[in-house]
């Protein structure tokens, strides 16, 4: 049984990490394409897809939409949170379940729907366009994490706060903020990492200046290579680090 | 500087519920006074309106003499420990001391300066680097306590703030913050529902019940002269004993007709107001006094309970002849 369990934990494993590995394994061919047999190690795919100035240029652009997407998102998530937690409106319940229902909805539909919209305002496809999207995903996250994390141990502090003479943005800035740090640094890095993989909404949304998925798109329809490997190991090796950064700091600490 | 606090005739309702019914009381300045009574008699209430954070459906409250009808809590000149203390886990006790003042736009060096004056005040010099979480629940107490006062309050507001401490450490520190109060001078109103806690702190002690004042007085005049019945026995063990026509289930006396009140500690061989010999049915020794269940002779329905001596050396079935020392007589 012991042994049964064991393989069945390395199938699940291998279920899930073997296209990356392959991924990876294949970034470092020395050859043209990136298939068995695999005929050395190389990093020339490497240099050549570092020194890719378009590629550098969506690479930047990824991270300019995930970083201020993601601050945008938090900031209104948190502020609704904080609102729908502690005052007592008519229909909160309401407004709660509207602001995590686009959670449910396909990235697709809410492209098109963007798409469908901004070309009705006269919006141009632009990095700004695809950065509201992100913000459209990303805030029914932040807004959940945010509103789980309140609590009546926040709410008494507020309190104390307001009492000691703080108005009501400096009870948000030095206290119900500060407190939930936390939480608040694990909606933002989930934030960033959905965005700067996101794909759909960035395709449809943008026009000259890309994000990076979008760039390994363009490279992927002129056929495979290890190139496109490459990126695509660059990709995850970010994702990786801001999770792993993630658990090593917030999520060990909140413990 | 102290002040005053005056509340005229408020009340207090949340919806058909009412919480205070036309509560009138006047604190003097620099005074000591404790909002006593069992939950839900409406104390709680009374304190966040003085505070600030609930408007009186009816009536008014006047801090030094200003009115403070749609004043905020930050705009009041009180401040208020809470019970959970509510301390900023995320600021060291210097930062959290001296946040009322970074408030009041006091330069960093002179808040830090007041901040460790505080922390001394308060029994915890030289722990300004410390975070909240490293202190014991007293010692938190004692940090909400100085940032409380850091901004020198006219009012100081104290929601049971011993509540969640172990009875030791709260007997300190009702000594403790009976000393600072008379340091500083500020007006305390402090909510309880210990009546202990009360007498050992209070100048003057508020009896509430079912959102009435039901008694206010010093400590001494509310437990020996109470004003109502609840307040005689919320303040403390007492028998009760139905007078009318001048008698006693145990004879005549001569008192008024309605309830007599001995508190157990009142009664002894030597007592002016005569019950006569009495049977002993129970005694037990607590240490500080003999308790006892005694029988009237001439009453043998009544049971009352006495507390003796420390010497005295009670046998059961004996027969003392005990009178009251002191008693009131009230009106149900």
């Amino acid at each position: 049984m012991r042994v049964l369990s064991w393989l069945y934990l390395a199938v699940a494993y291998a279920f899930v990490f073997l296209p990356v590995v392959v991924l990876v394994v294949f970034s470092f061919q020395d050859g043209r394409l990136p298939v068995p047999p695999f005929k050395g190690v190389t990093l020339d795919w490497y240099a050549k897809v570092l020194g890719d100035e378009d590629l550098m240029a969506a690479l930047l652009n990824s991270l300019l939409v995930a970083v201020v997407s993601s601050l945008v998102a938090l900031i209104l998530g948190f502020l609704a949170a904080h609102a729908l937690a502690r005052v007592r409106l008519p229909g909160s319940v309401l407004m709660r379940g509207v602001l995590i229902a686009p959670m449910t909805v396909s990235y697709l539909i809410i492209a098109l729907g963007l798409l469908t919209v901004f070309n009705q305002m006269g919006i141009r496809p632009s990095l700004w366009a695809t950065g509201i999207g992100h913000v459209v995903i990303n805030l029914p996250l932040c807004f959940a994490i945010c509103y789980a994390a309140m609590g009546d141990h926040q709410k008494n502090a507020e309190r104390a706060a307001r009492d000691l003479g703080a108005a009501e943005w400096q009870v948000l800035a030095l206290v119900s903020a500060p407190m939930l740090a936390a939480p608040l640094a694990a909606a933002f890095f989930l934030s960033v990492t959905f965005s700067w993989d996101e794909f759909i909404i960035a395709f449809l949304l943008t026009r000259f200046d890309v994000t990076l998925p979008v760039e390994i798109w363009s490279m992927l329809k002129s056929g495979l290579s290890p190139a496109t490997n490459a990126v695509g190991s660059l990709v995850f090796l970010v994702s990786v680090t801001l999770v792993i950064l993630l658990e090593l700091t917030i999520f060990r600490r909140a413990k | 500087m102290t002040a005053g606090v005056s509340i005229q005739a408020v009340s207090q309702r949340y919806g058909t519920a009412t919480a205070l019914d036309a509560v009138s009381l006047e604190i003097a300045a620099g005074e000591f006074v404790v909002l006593l009574g069992p939950s839900g008699c409406g104390k709680t209430t009374l304190l966040n309106i003085i505070g600030g954070f609930a408007e009186p459906t009816k009536g008014h409250v006047l801090i030094g003499g200003r009115d403070m009808a749609g004043v905020a809590p930050k705009d009041r000149p009180t401040t208020t420990v809470f019970q959970d203390y509510a301390l900023f886990p995320h600021m060291s006790l210097r930062d959290n001391v001296a946040f009322g003042l970074r408030m009041r736009g006091v330069d960093r060096t002179r808040r830090a300066a007041k901040a460790d004056a505080m922390l001394a005040l308060v029994g915890l010099e030289g722990r300004g680097d410390r975070r909240p979480h490293e202190l014991s629940g007293g010692q938190r107490q004692r940090v909400a306590l100085a940032r409380a006062l850091a901004v020198e309050p006219e009012v100081l507001l104290l929601d049971e703030p011993l509540g969640a401490l172990d009875l030791k450490l709260r007997r300190q520190m009702q000594e403790e913050l009976k000393a600072i109060q008379r340091r500083v001078g500020t007006t305390f109103v402090h909510v309880t529902h210990d009546q202990e806690e009360a007498m050992a702190i209070a100048d003057r002690i508020v009896v509430m019940n079912a959102g009435r004042v039901e008694d206010f007085g010093p400590p001494r005049q509310v437990y020996l002269h109470p004003a109502t019945l609840f307040t005689a026995s919320f303040m403390g063990e007492v028998n009760r004993i139905p007078i009318s026509g001048g008698r006693a289930p145990f004879g005549p006396v001569p008192v008024p007709d309605g309830t007599l009140c001995l508190r157990p500690e009142a009664i002894s061989a030597t007592g002016p107001l005569r019950i006569g010999p009495c049977r002993v049915a129970d005694a037990a020794f607590f240490g500080t006094h003999v308790q006892a269940h005694v029988v009237p002779l001439s009453a043998p329905d009544l049971r009352l309970a006495v507390h003796l001596p420390q010497s005295a050396a009670v046998e059961v079935g004996a027969v003392l002849d005990l009178g009251a020392e002191t008693f009131v007589v009230l009106q149900a």
